[in-house]
């Protein structure tokens, strides 16, 4: 169901900056295009899109942040939330509404593993096409590469105490 | 040396240079050594104004960067390696004719420096090609940079031709460029070129 629009609207325009919106995934691109066309927000200019991993609540956001150039306003966050399991973490582009959000959505699948369905091109960007792993996932543990030197942090901390200060032998074989 | 100074000298003032092959070879090479033209992060800056007006490398003979590792005598990695890029550095390394020098400039090619913790950041050059002169700093300044070419000269006059490594048929002169990895880079590092640090 397509949430009521016109008070998406008064909302936005009341406080039409710093405003923020969480929609369902089946909705986002009903919504996107609400946001793009409607006459009194003109939110024609997505700048940023990035993801949030929300380990504990077992989902991954995926925020935009939209201004309109033709009004001078923003910005405004839309929101969409997808479950973290990588089979099920998937949702709408919206790329089809904001030509620049591509390069960005790749981003977001390359280091968080957000499916986009109906992207024009759903390639990584920033890591290499044979990498499987999503490395701003909060669960994903880098390779123990290198001599870890012990900081206040707790998590760097165990880590030092486990390397010794060396680079682990296992650094040295190629791994499968 | 096996001439005699003095001999040496009268023989200078006649206009008769006197001096073993290997000083000539080792001074042409030292004075000119070309670059190749790449840089991989803030450090290129650096690298960029040293070979500018102010600093000016040319004083050196190190000016003409090239833009293709085949011209090449002298490959100074400028900044960040990151694991994507770190094959093409050792490609480009390989595809440089000997004799070939690494300067590692900055803290990023020596160990992997601020990003040293960072999943895709190779922590540190040496893990694939030999590196003869490593320059600390965040970034190093130009004159840090001229003092390692200056370094890496006094080393390049020091060489002895029947000892250097690439007139020797059993030197590797190719390193092996590492593959990507499901996880990493496979291998993580070349063992002939580097092993972990002692304790
Ligand atoms: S050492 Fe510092 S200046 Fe140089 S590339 Fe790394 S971060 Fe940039």
């Amino acid at each position: 169901m397509i949430p009521p629009l016109e008070q998406v609207r008064e909302m936005l325009s009341a406080g039409a900056a710093k405003s923020s919106l969480l929609v369902e995934r089946e909705e986002a691109v009903a919504v996107a295009q609400f946001l793009k066309t409607d006459p009194q927000l003109q939110l024609d200019f997505c700048s940023c899109v990035t993801a949030v991993d929300y380990i504990k609540q077992d989902c991954i956001e995926v925020v935009y942040h939209l201004y309109s150039v033709a009004l001078k306003h923003g910005p405004v966050a839309l929101k969409v939330r997808a479950p973290r399991a990588l089979e099920q973490c998937r949702m709408p582009s919206l790329t089809p509404v904001w030509r620049g959000c591509e390069y960005q959505e790749r981003e977001a699948f390359d280091l968080y593993g957000v499916k986009f369905d109906g992207h024009p091109d759903l390639r990584r960007i920033l890591m290499w096409d044979e990498f499987v792993d999503h490395p701003m996932r909060k669960d994903y543990v880098p390779p123990m590469d290198y001599e870890w030197e012990p900081t206040p942090h707790a998590e760097t901390l165990a880590r030092a105490k486990q390397t010794g200060g060396t680079v682990p032998a296992s650094a040295l074989e190629a791994k499968k | 040396m096996a001439v005699d100074p003095n001999l040496k000298s009268e023989l200078q003032k006649q206009g008769i240079f006197v001096m073993p092959v290997e000083f000539l070879y080792n001074w042409s090479r030292k004075s000119s050594l070309w670059p190749i033209q790449f840089g991989l992060a803030c450090c290129a800056i650096e690298m960029i104004a040293a070979a500018a007006a102010r600093h000016d490398m040319a004083r050196f003979g190190a000016e003409v960067f090239r833009a293709s590792p085949r011209q090449a005598d002298l490959m100074i990695v400028s900044g960040t390696v990151t694991k994507k890029m770190a094959p093409q550095v050792v490609r480009l390394y390989n595809q440089m004719p000997e004799p070939k020098y690494v300067i590692a400039m900055g803290a990023c090619a020596i160990s992997g420096g601020p990003f040293k913790d960072g999943y895709n950041v190779l922590k540190g050059v040496d893990r694939y090609i030999p590196v003869d002169i490593h320059i600390p700093g965040c970034p190093p300044r130009p004159e840090a940079l001229l003092h390692a070419l200056m370094t890496l000269q006094e080393k390049i006059s020091k060489q002895h031709l029947n000892e250097v490594s690439w007139y020797d048929k059993n030197a590797p002169s190719e390193f092996p460029v590492p593959q990507y990895g499901a996880h990493d880079l496979e291998p993580p590092a070349n063992p002939k070129v580097w092993e972990p640090p002692k304790k």
